[in-house]
């Protein structure tokens, strides 16, 4: 049986309770909404994208220790990176909160985001999870709407 | 107001003797729980402490036994077969009728409609009442506190219709505001519907004098009981409402059956709601004239087995009285309310003069899924999130709660144990 602390690790409790990039980003040039009817979860994402790079990141809204800490930790990983290194980091987080990255030395490569890889034994929560990064790949594809986990 | 089961009434009463008090109000509930096997069950190792019941309640064993009794034995269609089966699944569903009937204390069976649930008994007075009744400029008034499914089919009816949805607010504790809702009341209001029991704050609305004052005006209302049914007494009759609806699942028995009362003259005044076998008395290709009442409602094979067992379980229900029923849940929520009270950071959403056994929560700055998980870890099953009625979290200004609700096979000792275990949610926080 999975333990709680699987789910909610130091890292996650601690972006829960300062996350970082936590702002209205003024010069953003793309934005996405982000909402879990489930539990109510809703968040804002704010994008600078310059050329093909993420400049910058930051996000507003409410939600529980899941999405928060995982749209806190997704921000301060992809800024910087290219929009392509975004999309393939969807993909690896994707098949990790999914149960079918599993591979350690994959694992391994995501940092501090292993911290997520919990969830997958909380099916409930795992959409708590993906939202940030469903919303992120929204922001980027330029969708306007708001985009739900449902 | 219940006439039936009096047999369980005496054997509870024997058994109650030797339980020597340890139930209060004289309730033993340590024997009821024995009526529900799924309460055996063990949750993550831990003993399962099931507070979902105004999502759905557990069932017991002779409502269980019901159902297989009835697949083994009657099973058949009815009100068509000359065969003894379809005769005995058709006495046995007509049966049932008469035991909700007795139940809500309805003048006459016609008047009993069965349907889906509580939400079909909705849409079809919104669907068929609305077709007949409702014109431009016409105002329906709902409240504040009510469930998606009292919001949405009178959104939608006043759409279609360009009539008016009037909303009656509510106060800090969650209790409507009855003088807001008599200015609401105008020559153009037609109908007036209101939860009984609200599903996410645990709010009993005034609902005798919210009636009486919508007649006055020429209104019909329309109570929706989900939540107040398997939790108190209901009598239509002194009511005096129009339209009552409940859904089975939420008083013991099966999913997929719920009861729509009406009055006996409004409902052979509306149109049919969906049509096809058994609504009818003769069709040609020319013309079809509809079945009497109640039949007219129940277009298709209704949900025969489930009916079947509702009737098991109003029974049950009954052997064991409405009244000790709310008697002894009053006594489960002022001790909830007590021990969820002494949590540090706890606020409880919805706090009226007149509640049922619902309580819904905050916890500091702890989002209430993570309240949820922690809590599910320990056995402990609650409701997260907006139950349905995100026009009340708006108005409490919380995204969602946690709520606990209860029924008449839970214990103080499970509430200590809610209490207990929101303790280590606040740890796994931090926050104790």
């Amino acid at each position: 049986m999975a333990d709680l602390r699987d789910l909610y690790q130091e890292v996650i409790l601690e972006h829960n309770n300062k996350p970082r990039n936590f702002k209205v980003l003024a010069d953003a040039n793309r934005k996405a909404e982000g909402y879990n009817p489930l539990c109510g979860d809703r968040l804002v994402l704010f994008v600078k994208v310059d050329g093909d790079t993420i400049q910058d990141i930051s996000f507003q809204g409410s939600g529980c220790a899941i999405s928060k800490a995982s749209t806190s930790m997704m921000t301060s990983t992809v800024k910087g990176k290219t929009v392509a290194e975004a999309s393939q980091l969807f993909e690896k987080i994707h098949g990790m909160l999914s149960g079918q990255l599993t591979s350690p030395v994959e694992l391994e490569k995501l940092g501090k985001l292993q911290a997520l890889a919990g969830v997958c034994e909380f099916p409930a929560r795992v959409k708590c999870a993906s939202l940030a990064w469903h919303t992120l790949k929204s922001a980027l594809e330029n969708k306007s709407n708001a985009i739900s986990t449902e | 107001m219940n006439r039936q089961g009096n047999k369980m009434v005496s054997s509870m009463v024997n058994e109650k003797a030797k339980s020597g008090g340890k139930g209060t109000l004289d309730f033993d509930v340590e024997r009821i729980r024995k009526d529900f096997p799924i309460l055996q069950t063990k949750v993550h190792g831990k003993p399962l402490v099931y507070l979902d019941n105004a999502a759905t309640t557990q069932k017991p064993k002779t409502v269980i036994d019901t159902l297989v009794r009835y697949y083994t034995t009657i099973n058949a269609n009815i009100h068509r077969g000359v065969h003894h089966l379809s005769e005995k699944a058709t006495a046995d569903y007509e049966e049932s009728r008469k035991k909700v009937k007795r139940f809500l204390n309805a003048a006459k069976t016609e008047e009993i409609i069965f349907v889906r649930g509580a939400t079909e008994g909705i849409n079809l007075v919104a669907h068929s009442f609305g077709k007949k009744f409702i014109q431009k400029g016409d105002e329906i008034i709902i409240s504040h506190i009510e469930h998606h499914s009292n919001i949405v089919p009178w959104q939608i009816l006043c759409a279609e219709k360009e009539a008016k949805l009037k909303v009656i607010p509510v106060n800090h504790r969650g209790e409507l505001i009855l003088e807001e809702y008599e200015k609401l009341l105008s020559p153009r209001t037609k109908l007036v519907s209101v939860g009984h029991v609200s599903n996410s704050i645990g709010t009993i609305n005034p609902i005798k004098k919210i009636i009486a004052r919508a007649h006055k005006t020429g209104a019909y209302v329309l109570i929706d009981g989900a939540q107040a049914v398997p939790h108190m007494p209901v009598d239509v009759a002194d009511l005096d409402c129009d339209f009552y609806v409940f859904s089975s699942h939420k008083i013991y028995g099966p999913t997929g059956v719920g009861v729509l009362y009406g009055k006996e003259q409004l409902l052979n005044e509306m149109p049919p709601y969906q049509s096809g076998g058994d609504m009818i008395s003769f069709v040609t290709f020319e013309k079809t004239h509809y079945n009497t009442l109640p039949f007219k409602f129940e277009a298709g094979t209704p949900n025969i087995a489930g009916i079947v067992v509702l009737g098991a379980v109003l029974d049950y229900v009954s052997s064991i009285g409405m009244e000790r029923i709310a008697a002894y849940e009053q006594d489960l929520l002022a001790y909830a309310t007590k021990r969820l009270t002494e949590v540090e950071d706890l606020r409880i959403i919805g706090t009226a003069k007149e509640k049922a056994a619902i309580v819904s929560f905050t916890l500091g700055d702890i989002h209430a899924h993570d309240v949820g998980t922690i809590l599910d870890r320990e056995g402990i099953a609650i409701r997260t999130g907006h139950h349905c009625a995100m026009p009340v979290m708006e108005r409490f200004g919380v995204p969602a709660t946690a709520r606990a609700s209860f029924a008449f096979y839970n214990t103080k000792g499970e509430i200590d144990a809610l209490a207990e275990a929101l303790k280590k949610v606040k740890k796994v926080f931090g926050h104790g």
